[in-house]
């Protein structure tokens, strides 16, 4: 591997501050098991990693009922699976980032990098989209909050500007009656999604509230199946609204065709997991 | 630029002079001639060069040996306790888990992590505990076996 100077600040002035003195030439570390191996392979040549895990504050995984969940930027896959409140309120989530990779790459990990390197196949991303994430930004001009669905740009592609920064990922707090399914097909257990779901749905008195579809590697980004929601938000379930709405999720999907299964196989499959993702929502809330 | 660090391997105190580019994994080979660790695939895949670090399991070929400053490092020449093998290494002998042996140090620390906090696993746990391991040898019945004797005590 190529050499480089590895900086370890304590603070994320001092961080975006190194990010800015070498611009286009630094690149952020947290967990590593991606940088590491592209840097491995010299697809990435820095001058200069910046290490952000001396800086403490970045470490926090909390949860308060009024604010919701915080994960900051060093946390780890599997601190969040392994935290109670994200279990109890974010069941979604929790069952997500226990799909990512082996026990050694979780335990490595982060959350907030995975989502930094923007794969469409992002396990924890449909989750996170679908319980309403907000990404926390800073940079040299101050501290911003991008909704999740717009900090993806493309495969690999973020909001991130050149001396930004994400600090955390944070959850809105989780509604009192609320159910979620999250599916997922691959090949073998260790391996990137083909196709992955996740509905979350809120319920009052019988009837749909809020629902959130989210699908992960069916396009250049993980996406909400807006109109699939809009099937069913509002209305009593029944199997052909819930079909429907599966449906609706397979027509709004993008996927390509590649190495691991054609375009088609994922559309077909969006419907089937889409499904499977609002059942068990609803059976969560014994609407089903 | 090589820089000093100060680590802590099996309970002894180091310190290390390291280029920012060095792994963990070289760190312990190649510096402190722990060998016990393997290099398989250098991708994180395979989990022949797993440690605990501060008690964690992870792949050591994916971690910068600087990202180790101050932390607690186990590997497998930390297990047994002078002559007295580990109640899972003993396991592996005896259930001839160990074929090859280069995936052995790595499942055994898996294995570890697994009974600690669960003491008493099923087999399906027992395969989920284990799936960041490959053994080339696919020996994966007498492993599995292994770790069920160890958890039997």
């Amino acid at each position: 591997m190529k050499n480089f100077a590895y900086f370890d600040p304590t603070s994320v002035g001092e961080a975006v501050q190194l990010l800015r003195q070498h611009a286009g030439q630094a690149k952020v570390l947290a967990g590593g098991t991606d940088l590491f191996l592209r840097m491995r392979r010299r697809a990435l040549l820095p001058e200069v990693v910046v290490d952000l895990k001396r800086i403490a504050a970045l470490s926090e995984l909390s949860y308060r009922a009024q604010d919701g969940l915080h994960i900051g930027a060093t946390v780890t896959h599997g601190e969040v699976v392994d935290h109670p409140a994200v279990q109890q309120h974010y069941g979604a989530l929790a069952t997500a980032a226990n799909w990512v990779g082996s026990l050694q790459t979780r335990n490595r990990g982060t959350v907030v990098g995975n989502l930094c390197n923007a794969s469409p196949a992002a396990d924890t991303a449909p989750a996170l989209l679908s319980y309403g994430a907000i990404v926390t930004l800073v940079g040299p001009d101050g501290q911003r909050e991008v909704a999740l669905e717009a900090f993806f740009q493309g495969p690999g592609q973020t909001a991130l500007g050149p001396a930004e920064i994400v600090t955390a990922v944070r959850l809105p707090a989780a509604p009192e009656r609320c159910g979620w399914g999250f599916a997922r097909r691959t090949r073998t257990v260790i391996d990137i999604a083909l196709v992955s779901s996740c509905a979350v749905v809120q319920a009052h008195n019988g009837v749909c509230g809020e629902v959130r579809i989210s699908l992960g590697a069916v396009g250049p980004t993980p996406l909400r199946a807006t109109r699939a929601e809009a099937v069913l938000r509002g209305q009593q379930p029944s199997a052909a609204l819930i079909a429907e709405a599966s449906r609706a999720a397979a027509e709004e999907a993008r996927p390509i065709s590649d190495v691991r299964c054609s375009a088609a196989y994922r559309k077909d499959m969006v419907e089937v997991l889409s499904k499977r993702c609002v059942e068990s929502a609803l059976r969560m809330l014994q609407m089903l | 630029m090589k820089r000093l660090i100060t680590l802590t391997v099996n309970g002894t105190p180091y310190e290390a002079a390291i280029e920012p580019r060095q792994s963990l994994l070289q760190l312990l080979r190649e510096e402190l001639h722990l060998t016990g660790t393997k290099e398989g695939c250098s991708e994180g895949e395979c989990g022949a060069c797993t440690v605990l670090l501060d008690g964690r399991s992870v792949d050591s070929c994916l971690i910068f040996a600087l990202e180790a400053q101050g932390r607690d490092v186990t590997t497998i020449e930390g297990l047994a306790q002078g002559d007295q093998l580990h109640p899972v290494q003993k396991a592996f002998a005896e259930y001839g888990a160990v074929q090859c042996g280069f995936c052995t140090p790595g499942m055994i620390l898996s294995a570890k992590v697994l009974l600690d906090s669960n003491p008493h696993p099923t087999e399906a746990e027992i395969r989920q505990s284990i799936s960041g391991n490959l053994c080339r040898c696919t020996g994966y019945v007498k492993i599995v076996e292994a770790i069920q004797a160890a958890a039997r005590g």
